[in-house]
């Protein structure tokens, strides 16, 4: 009788694997937390991975200071539960200090500041490791990622000299001043993900699931008419039954108009779409290749 | 189909390795569009970049190809992974170019592929392309070999041409000493026969379409039934050394060969010292038995030496090598060669020592499979047969018995790349 293991069971192992190897091959790693779903499942397959230790590395969140309240929220009560230490890198800070320039315009987004705010705290706090959610299939130039992703001293990816990845080995050796950034998830789908979260009964922020919001349209998406969004003369604020299928910076979140209730509604909603849950994320339609122009700088 | 539904899938991986002249690209096109498997925002993204790029058809291959370099020369440089789920199963795809100078990342995909998908062109049969992305699938240990003879439709759907590669291919695997199991399909890419919907086209075949056997094909935890030698190289040492915790040590690890039960007499290699298994836990909840490839925390009866790079193994099965010396095939990935004599870091499944080649045997020209003898050094894509010498003793299993407790890669103590990669042979 030859033993089956679903999918999940094998997606969780890889992943648990990988994180272990952090642990082992890493002096000073962190979990770059966002209070999406995929640095949530992280998070928890980190706390499978240690348990009974608590989780060996603080979580770091890079705060846009245009995130949901609800994010905020869900995440300080998710380190008091774990008793996780956590790390706030502020990207008003960096604007205060002149590190970076705000955007300007009806499209200002605070995303790509969010890079050198990183790239600093990486430096602050020496951190030789981030753990991050991405997966592969969410967009092209990350298929080519790998587990271990090597990054310079500038923080830069070089995609075309990679370091091989072969079997389950990884080389995480490096050169004072360069890090990693390591990828637990890579192989998982945004339909694993749902299942894995339905089948472990991980809580989740209320954002996932649909509710009544004030937003507005543009360029045929749906976005959260919050203070920080600055709106043409044309938009028309309205209240909408919408729910998010990816969480990040209030400016570039799209909405999807959902009545998807619980986990098993987004699982057969995500079924049932015909669009790419980056489709709706008004930072990668800015060029072809900007998800690969943005991770090249050291973005997420 | 119900959510419960969803949760009972099998995963399986598997490798194309091809140029886009054998229709490779729009073979996994065809899979994922004719599988539902594209969405409508990544095809309206193809469609503009085709028409920008003065393509009169939509080429798919921009769907595989991300990087900008990649769509500016219009080829493939790195390995890209693909995901695609059926109502039966989940699959990963590793899209590796096909090009001479790319072995290495033909390497790379297939090191964790269950089956690979070799793609002949109809009219031109068994090329010197074909025979060396067998080798490597060989090399690899890859379980199933799909032949896929595409372009059928330029040859009429000729039951002989088809007939007549078969026999072709069949006689480079005796030749090749390969024994993984074959299957043999007349596909259209291009016009979609056989590959996800079966074709009228081709009466005189009465077998799977490639998607029917994608789904259908055995994967082969080969290493993980009941009764195979336990493996489980030890990652990492959880020590909480909390209140409620206060002596606990938790051998972390991935399974990698046979199957660990409450109970069980282990040995720990290469110190030999022996335990009994009291517990297996996963986060918190305890296992009577776990099964390859999980990952697990392991704790013993008694308080002996363990850390990581040690190799967990069951005391009653066949035993791996414990040495300092191997040989192994080895393929290199570095421009700078490989030096005979030259330290490098050798990287088991979790242990890691100091190593240098002592001798090469022979390299394998990859274009006519002959050994070559006499070399000193190898040059980034060569694969050769070295002998391997070790700083300590590390406990390797034959790459065929193991994959995982079986490879390794070396890397280059001043750059820290990973320069080659190597499989074990005969231990």
């Amino acid at each position: 009788m030859t033993y089956k293991l679903t999918h999940l069971k094998e997606l969780e192992s890889e992943s648990i694997y990988v994180l272990r190897e952090v642990a082992a091959q890493f002096e000073r790693p962190a979990i770059l937390f966002s209070g999406g779903k995929d640095s949530i499942v992280v998070t928890y397959l980190a706390y499978k991975a240690f348990y009974p230790a608590k989780i060996p590395f603080p979580l770091l969140h890079i705060d846009t200071g245009h995130n949901f309240q609800e994010t905020l929220d869900y995440r300080d009560a998710l380190v008091k539960k774990l008793g996780a230490q956590l790390i706030v890198g502020s990207v008003q800070e960096s604007i205060d200090k002149g590190r970076v320039k705000e955007e300007q315009g009806y499209n200002a987004s605070r995303n790509r500041l969010q890079t050198t705010t990183l790239l600093d705290t990486i430096e602050e706090y020496k951190f030789d490791a981030c753990i991050g959610g991405a997966r592969r299939d969410e967009e092209k130039a990350r298929a080519k990622e790998r587990f271990f992703s090597h990054r310079d001293e500038f923080g830069q990816w070089n995609p075309k000299n990679q370091r091989p990845e072969l079997w389950n080995i990884f080389n995480g050796k490096k050169n004072v001043g360069e890090h990693f950034r390591v990828f637990p998830i890579s192989n998982w789908t945004e339909m694993d993900v749902w299942q894995y979260i339905y089948q472990e009964g991980i809580e989740m922020p209320s954002l996932y699931f649909t509710h009544e919001r004030a937003c507005f349209e543009r360029d045929g998406q749906w976005l959260a008419a919050e203070p920080c969004m600055r709106l043409k003369p044309t938009e028309q604020v309205v209240t909408r039954r919408v729910r998010c299928r990816t969480i990040g910076d209030i400016s570039c979140t799209g909405l999807t108009l959902s009545e998807a209730h619980t986990l098993e509604d987004i699982i057969e909603e995500i079924a049932a779409t015909r669009v790419t849950e980056r489709g709706g994320r008004a930072d990668d339609k800015r060029s072809e290749t900007s998800m690969e122009d943005r991770k090249k700088e050291g973005y997420f | 189909m119900n959510t419960k539904g969803y949760l009972d899938m099998e995963l399986l991986r598997f490798t194309t390795a091809g140029s886009v002249d054998d229709g490779k690209s729009t073979l996994i096109g065809r899979l994922l569009y004719d599988s539902k498997s594209i969405f409508e925002d990544q095809l309206e993204a193809v469609e503009e970049a085709s028409r920008s790029r003065g393509n009169e058809e939509v080429n798919l291959a921009l769907l595989t190809d991300g990087l900008r370099a990649e769509r500016e020369q219009g080829i493939t440089i790195d390995v890209a992974y693909r995901y695609f789920a059926t109502p039966k199963r989940k699959f990963i795809i590793a899209d590796t170019p096909g090009h001479v100078q790319y072995t290495r990342n033909m390497v790379t995909g297939a090191s964790t592929a269950d089956l690979a998908i070799i793609l002949i062109d109809a009219r031109n049969g068994v090329v010197e392309q074909t025979v060396r992305h067998t080798f490597i699938a060989k090399l690899l240990d890859i379980p199933h070999i799909a032949v896929c003879v595409n372009k059928m439709d330029l040859v009429d759907f000729s039951e002989e041409r088809f007939q007549a590669i078969e026999r072709d291919y069949r006689e480079m695997m005796r030749k090749m000493n390969c024994d993984a199991r074959l299957y043999f399909l007349p596909i259209s890419a291009k016009y979609g026969d056989n590959v996800v919907n079966a074709s009228d086209r081709a009466p005189w075949y009465a077998g799977p379409t490639l998607m029917g056997l994608l789904e259908g094909v055995q994967i082969s935890h080969k290493a993980g039934e009941e009764g195979e030698p336990l493996r489980m190289p030890v990652q990492y040492v959880i020590r909480p050394i909390s209140d409620k915790f206060p002596d606990y040590r938790g051998y972390a690890g991935r399974l990698a060969g046979g199957v660990l039960h409450v109970g069980d007499r282990v040995r720990i290699l290469p110190s030999g010292l022996e335990s009994r298994v009291k517990a297996i836990m996963q986060a918190d909840k305890s296992l009577e038995v776990a099964h390859t490839p999980e990952s697990v925390s392991v704790l013993l009866e008694d308080d002996i030496d363990i850390s990581r790079g040690d190799l967990l193994v069951g005391a009653d099965s066949p035993q791996p090598v414990v040495g300092q010396q191997f040989r192994m095939m080895c393929c290199w990935f570095n421009e700078q060669p490989m030096q005979l004599r030259k330290r490098y870091i050798v990287r088991g499944a979790t242990s890691e020592c100091i190593g240098m080649v002592s001798q090469i045997e022979y390299r394998v020209d990859i274009h006519t499979l002959e050994s070559v003898e006499g070399d000193n050094m190898l040059k980034m894509n060569d694969i050769a047969c070295v002998n391997l010498r070790m700083a300590s003793p590390i406990a390797f299993d034959s790459y065929t018995d193991n994959r995982a407790t079986g490879s390794l890669v070396l890397i280059d103590p001043d750059s820290f790349e990973t320069v080659g990669a190597g499989m074990v042979m005969n231990v």
